[in-house]
């Protein structure tokens, strides 16, 4: 390389980091990327359907926002998401790459299922409630907690472990499914209590997701406050960063990564029982419904921020929503929404390389021709 | 029944012009002439105001909601419906996800709604408390006789007259391939691919065995469970595992083209469920019992028009054309299988032969002589009504789902 390069064929283009951009630069980036997807996906549904793009999308917003019913069931969906977001957050900060949210959900919904099954009738409500979130946090908790201590003292790889956590609780819960099952024969345990409704979390203001949605504000502005603010905030950032200089200064960093994962599981624990006790009353092994894993891409998409978090689980809610609405309202199978959500999520991740990123086409050497 | 037929055949004409007049070219569907004649209410009917939502546990990819999802377009079209009145809501799981549907189906302004499968019903009753004003009907359940929910149905077909029809098939098939010298008549068994062990695939299956035992008196059945709706990588290696124990015939009750598949490719006559599949299965597929929606549908359809009651356990049956026989394969079948079939068919009509027929089967060396069945589901499945009597098991009587959960002797599962 250090010879002369005339000779050599330069690529035609080459790729440099950027400095940072104005804020209202990388958004207006972001802007475009969702209308080039809309205008692709356009594209796509006629070529595919025959149908008016215009319509599409119509009803693609209608069937997020389209009634009352719709917009709550938006807002509760958000906030489940952005609750699990937040949740995988801390340790992803700490570059520990939990993957295993789904099973730590999954967990906490096993917890608060077996409390209102086993102790609807016996407790009474407040206790029940306390039982509920205890055992629910409880059992988030451990679950990842067992990685997180393995990792720190064995340094075992936390990628794979979280992952086939995950397996353990998906046929954990499908064990205690077919104990609890009914009717029998039906592999699944149908509604918790639904004539004594033991451990249904009550409506506020007649509404039914609202103590969701609060609990999920609550729990938003306090990781905002214990990672901006908090001094294990800063900790998890510097082991994030760098474990030796944690260790430098004299962090213990075996109890941070342990604290972090705890507190990832925690909420975890506390989304299940949301999902549980707050709007499904059952449990299968579906009910984390891939959200842990959706929540990762959340989670890096607004760079690790409590705050844009809430648009961005936004953002994906209603693209899913309004995806199928489409497919409902067009007669078309559930694959068109799979597509379409795809093809935006492509242009929302991939704006996110030219953000970071510039593309300079190296100027050709005319001069030396 | 005549008189309702012509009624029937005057409406759906009707509305055969009225949608001429729109731009529906034709609904000259063989469905919707040859289905039943519940529409005797029709002919005062005004349908402009039906709007019906269908929830649907799997898409068209699965052969049981594919049945489902051909029942509603046949409805439809027998019907005169226009697509906004017909609404589809595939792939919702057995969870909040069918109440969420169900509501978002309200929400659109449906007056009925259909669920497919058994576990949407607590989500279907779920529903129905908080919209009275809107008629919830679900199929396979056994609540709605215990709820007592006026806007809450069950609705089943006697399916197991079909899956008798189909084991005599199978049974004739056995005595060629014995009379063949293929095997002897003491090696003649069957191997069956179930969902789950559950009253509804345990009545289907032992309908089957008593068909083809009516037949083939030597018969034997061993039943390998796949604990998944769907899954065809199960179900192809329980049909492979059963071939492997020697059964010379499979059917099977699980949704997907798992085992006709395994059958074709070791060359095993199967005998299918849900509809034909002799398309993928041209040397093996011997022929189909399935349930036919499309009358059920039609007939929520009218009563919710001129607001009359639907009932809340509905079953259909081999007059109500719910209950259907596809095509035989000539290929695969034993000759003379269709004349067979259409005798036991008018006798089965006729009430002059009954499936569970105590004195064809018996149950751990006894003949059964009284039952308590399961009728009222509850946590501990105690039985609670008697429905042997007058020498025969009294199925889909008592509710529509069905209730006979007895393993009789001759079928073994593993």
């Amino acid at each position: 390389m250090s010879k002369s390069t005339i000779k050599a064929k330069e690529p035609l283009f080459h790729i440099a980091k950027r400095d940072a951009m104005p804020l209202w630069k990388s958004w207006l980036i972001r802007l475009v990327a969702i209308v080039a997807a809309l205008v692709v996906c356009g594209i796509v549904v006629v070529l595919l359907t025959d149908l008016n793009p215009l319509e599409v999308y119509q009803t693609m917003f209608k069937g997020a926002f389209g009634s009352k019913r719709k917009i709550w069931a938006t807002a509760q969906n958000t906030a489940i998401l952005l609750c699990i977001s937040l949740a995988v957050t801390p340790a992803f900060k700490m570059r520990f790459w939990n993957i295993g949210a789904e099973g730590q959900v999954l967990i906490g919904c096993l917890a608060t299922a077996a409390c209102m099954i086993l102790l609807g009738d016996k407790l009474p409500t407040p206790l029940l409630f306390l039982v509920m979130i205890a055992a629910s946090i409880a059992a988030g908790a451990v679950w990842a907690m067992i990685p997180a201590f393995f990792k720190a003292n064995w340094n075992t790889n936390e990628t794979l472990f979280t992952l086939m956590m995950n397996y353990v609780a998906i046929q954990l819960v499908s064990y205690f499914i077919t104990i609890w099952e009914n009717p029998k024969g039906s592999a699944s345990i149908g509604i918790i209590n639904m004539n004594s409704q033991a451990g249904w979390f009550p409506y506020l203001f007649n509404q039914k997701y609202l103590l969701n949605i609060l609990i999920v504000a609550v729990i938003t502005i306090g990781l905002y406050i214990y990672l901006k603010y908090n001094k294990h905030g800063y900790e998890i950032s510097v082991v994030g960063e760098s474990e030796n200089t944690a260790r430098y200064v004299g962090m213990n960093v075996k109890k941070v990564i342990i604290r972090t994962m705890a507190l990832s599981g925690a909420i975890c624990g506390i989304a299940g029982l949301l999902l549980v006790a707050g709007t499904d009353h059952t449990m299968t092994t579906d009910t984390a419904g891939g959200q842990g894993f959706t929540a990762i891409m959340v989670s890096w998409l607004a760079k690790f921020n409590p705050l844009t978090m809430i648009l961005v689980s936004l953002l994906i809610v209603f693209l899913d929503q309004g995806a199928g609405a489409i497919a409902t309202a067009f007669r078309l199978n559930k694959s068109i929404s799979d597509i379409l959500t795809g093809i935006i999520l492509f242009f929302i991740i991939g704006c996110e390389f030219f953000i970071n990123y510039q593309i300079l086409f190296n100027k050709k050497h005319k001069e030396e021709k | 029944m005549k008189k309702f037929l012509a009624l029937f055949l005057a409406v759906a004409m009707i509305f055969c012009f009225a949608a001429c007049g729109e731009k529906t070219p034709t609904n000259e569907n063989p469905t919707g002439e040859g289905a039943s004649a519940e529409a005797d209410s029709a002919a005062t009917a005004d349908l402009s105001s039906i709007k019906i939502g269908f929830i649907f546990l799997h898409d068209e990819n699965s052969t049981y909601d594919l049945n489902f999802i051909e029942a509603a377009k046949a409805a439809q079209a027998a019907l005169g419906l226009s697509d906004d009145q017909v609404m589809f809501k595939p792939n919702i799981p057995e969870g909040n996800e069918c109440y969420e549907a169900a509501a978002d189906l309200v929400d659109a302004g449906c007056n009925i709604i259909f669920a497919d499968s058994f576990g949407h019903e607590d989500y279907m009753i779920q529903a129905a408390k908080e919209f009275p004003e809107v008629q919830f009907c679900h199929a396979t359940g056994t609540k709605a006789h215990t709820e007592n929910l006026a806007n809450f149905h069950n609705a089943f077909a006697s399916i197991y007259e079909g899956r008798f029809l189909a084991g005599v098939a199978a049974g004739l098939k056995l005595n060629a391939m014995i009379e063949a010298g293929d095997f002897t008549a003491d090696e003649a068994k069957m191997g069956y691919v179930g969902a789950f062990p559950y009253a509804e695939v345990k009545s289907g299956y032992t309908s089957f065995y008593l068909g083809a035992k009516s037949v083939c008196p030597s018969v034997t059945m061993e039943v390998k469970y796949t604990n998944s709706w769907f899954d065809e990588a199960k179900e192809k290696e329980a049909a492979n595992a059963l071939i492997q124990d020697g059964c010379k015939l499979i059917s099977q009750h699980a949704d997907s083209m798992g085992a006709p598949t395994a059958c074709e490719a070791k060359n095993v006559p199967n005998v299918s469920y849900n509809g034909s599949t002799v398309s993928a299965c041209p040397n093996t597929f011997i022929v189909s019992s399935k349930i036919n929606w499309a009358p059920y549908f039609q007939y929520i359809i009218n009563c919710v028009a001129t607001d009359a009651a639907i009932d809340t356990d509905w079953v259909g049956t081999v007059a109500t054309d719910s209950v259907q026989l596809s095509e035989i394969n000539e290929q695969a079948a034993a000759p003379g299988t269709a004349e067979k079939l259409e005798e036991v068919k008018a006798a089965l009509a006729s009430g002059e032969l009954h499936v569970f027929d105590t004195s064809t089967f018996t149950v751990g060396g006894k003949t059964l002589d009284s039952y308590m069945a399961d009728v009222d589901s509850d946590a501990a499945y105690t039985g609670d009504t008697e429905v042997v009597k007058d020498g025969y098991f009294h199925e889909s009587e008592f509710r529509s789902a069905p209730y006979f959960d007895l393993l009789i002797d001759g079928i073994t599962e593993a």
